[in-house]
């Protein structure tokens, strides 16, 4: 019974009840913002797990991104005719039977894991060294599990198709329909001006330390694509209309790169998604730079939203 | 040197208290003040204030200079974003008239 030990039992508390608030919350703005409470207070669980790599991406996506998404949706069904249907008991007893059945089941996958539970973690560790890398973590995600990565920056993309199709025929290839800030020269100005080239360099440095230490291309292009809305929402730089060529370059130049470089590998390595032994950390590098700009242009569009209004010429 | 430790210690003991007693304030304020401007208040203080004093606890404890550095560039980054949010929340309070 440690000082730590309160404080864990603390923090799970406060999972618990934050969980429940999001679940319980009356009206959905309330549950979007107990969402990314939620989120912050997982990433520090995931900071008591000494998990910093996972921390650092939940901090980012799981409360900041996915927040952010989930109070535009909150904002657009606010503007939108209410909705005079409700929803019937017999349907969200349902979805609550079925919720806590997936819950169950982890925990229960959770309870049962044996004593010792079969890891690589060992491996891994001993075979580091041929990566280049330092960070086991990016280690996993580029040598030994790189198929997964390569097809999670492709989900990415296709989220961002299903965001698209919802654009009316008319305003395709348009300007996302982002609402923005109305006040010109406001405070919000001046933090669109003085925060992007601090957040630019923190961005492109937690990608470079993605190789060594915690940080990784998710972390760092969540951070940029921050720093771009930041910019649009304080009207400082029009959004892009989705048809620009240098934004469809940007969103599929991390997954291209990655293929090529995979492709490369047939012929240079031992097989698809392998790198030649003396170029592996320089060309996971290349990669990690790729995908930091991919995500960011992602990112930045789903938050921005389906196109609205025709470009003008 | 190990007086010198000892005192750094006690110091971070010291301002780490400090600094959760201005959370603890601002957090009492945010819930009992009775208008969104004057909860606005307290929250600043937390900002800066409570944030400023576990920074400054910490530093004798950061690794390094390096370390020192990033944590008070996270309290300047603080300090200028909950400024600003502050800023933009009382502007549309005044405009919209405060909502409950």
């Amino acid at each position: 019974m440690t000082s730590s030990f309160f404080a864990d039992a603390g923090l799970v508390l406060l999972v618990l009840a934050i969980g429940a608030s999001t679940i319980f919350a009356r009206k959905a703005f309330d549950a979007a913002v107990a969402f990314v409470v939620y989120g912050l207070l997982l990433a520090i669980a995931w900071v008591r797990l000494s998990a910093i790599d996972v921390a650092l991406t939940e901090a980012a996506i799981g409360g900041g991104m996915t927040g952010t998404l989930l109070l535009g949706a909150v904002a657009r069904l606010r503007s939108a005719e209410p909705d005079s249907t409700r929803i019937g008991l017999p349907v969200r007893l349902a979805t609550g039977v079925c919720c806590a059945l997936v819950a169950a089941g982890l925990a229960g996958a959770l309870l049962l894991l044996p004593e010792a539970a079969p890891t690589l973690a060992p491996a891994v560790r001993e075979n580091l060294v041929h990566t280049g890398l330092g960070n086991p973590v990016a280690g996993v995600l580029f040598a030994y599990r790189a198929l997964d990565t390569l097809l999670e920056k492709v989900v990415l993309l296709l989220a961002l198709l299903g965001v698209w199709s919802l654009a009316p025929n008319n305003a395709w290839n348009g300007i996302p329909g982002l609402r923005l800030y109305e006040r010109p020269n406001s405070t919000l100005t001046f933090l669109a001006q003085i925060l992007p080239p601090v957040g630019i360099v923190v961005g492109i440095y937690m990608c470079w330390v993605g190789a060594n230490d915690p940080g990784g291309a998710f972390q760092g292009g969540t951070i940029l694509a921050a720093m771009w809305l930041l910019v649009i929402i304080a009207r400082l730089e029009g959004a892009p209309s989705i048809g620009q060529l240098w934004l469809r370059i940007g969103l599929v130049l991390g997954p291209a790169v990655f293929l090529v470089v995979g492709l490369a590998g047939l012929v240079l390595a031992n097989g698809f998604l392998a790198y030649p032994p003396d170029y592996a950390k320089p060309l996971i590098v290349a990669i990690e730079f790729a995908l930091t700009i991919s995500i960011a242009a992602v990112l930045a569009m789903l938050a921005a939203g389906p196109p609205k209004q025709v470009q003008q010429q | 040197m190990k007086r010198m430790e000892f005192a750094l210690d006690l110091f971070t003991v010291f301002t780490l208290t400090a600094g959760a007693l201005f959370f603890l304030a601002g957090t009492v304020g945010l819930i009992r003040f009775p208008d969104p401007l004057t909860r606005l208040h307290a929250l600043t203080k937390v900002d800066n204030v409570g944030l400023g004093l576990v920074v400054v606890g910490l530093i004798p404890q950061a690794d390094g200079w390096v370390g020192a550095f990033k944590l008070v560039i996270v309290w300047l980054l603080v300090q200028l974003s909950g400024a600003i949010v502050t800023q933009l929340i009382a502007g549309a309070i005044r405009e919209r008239g405060p909502s409950v």
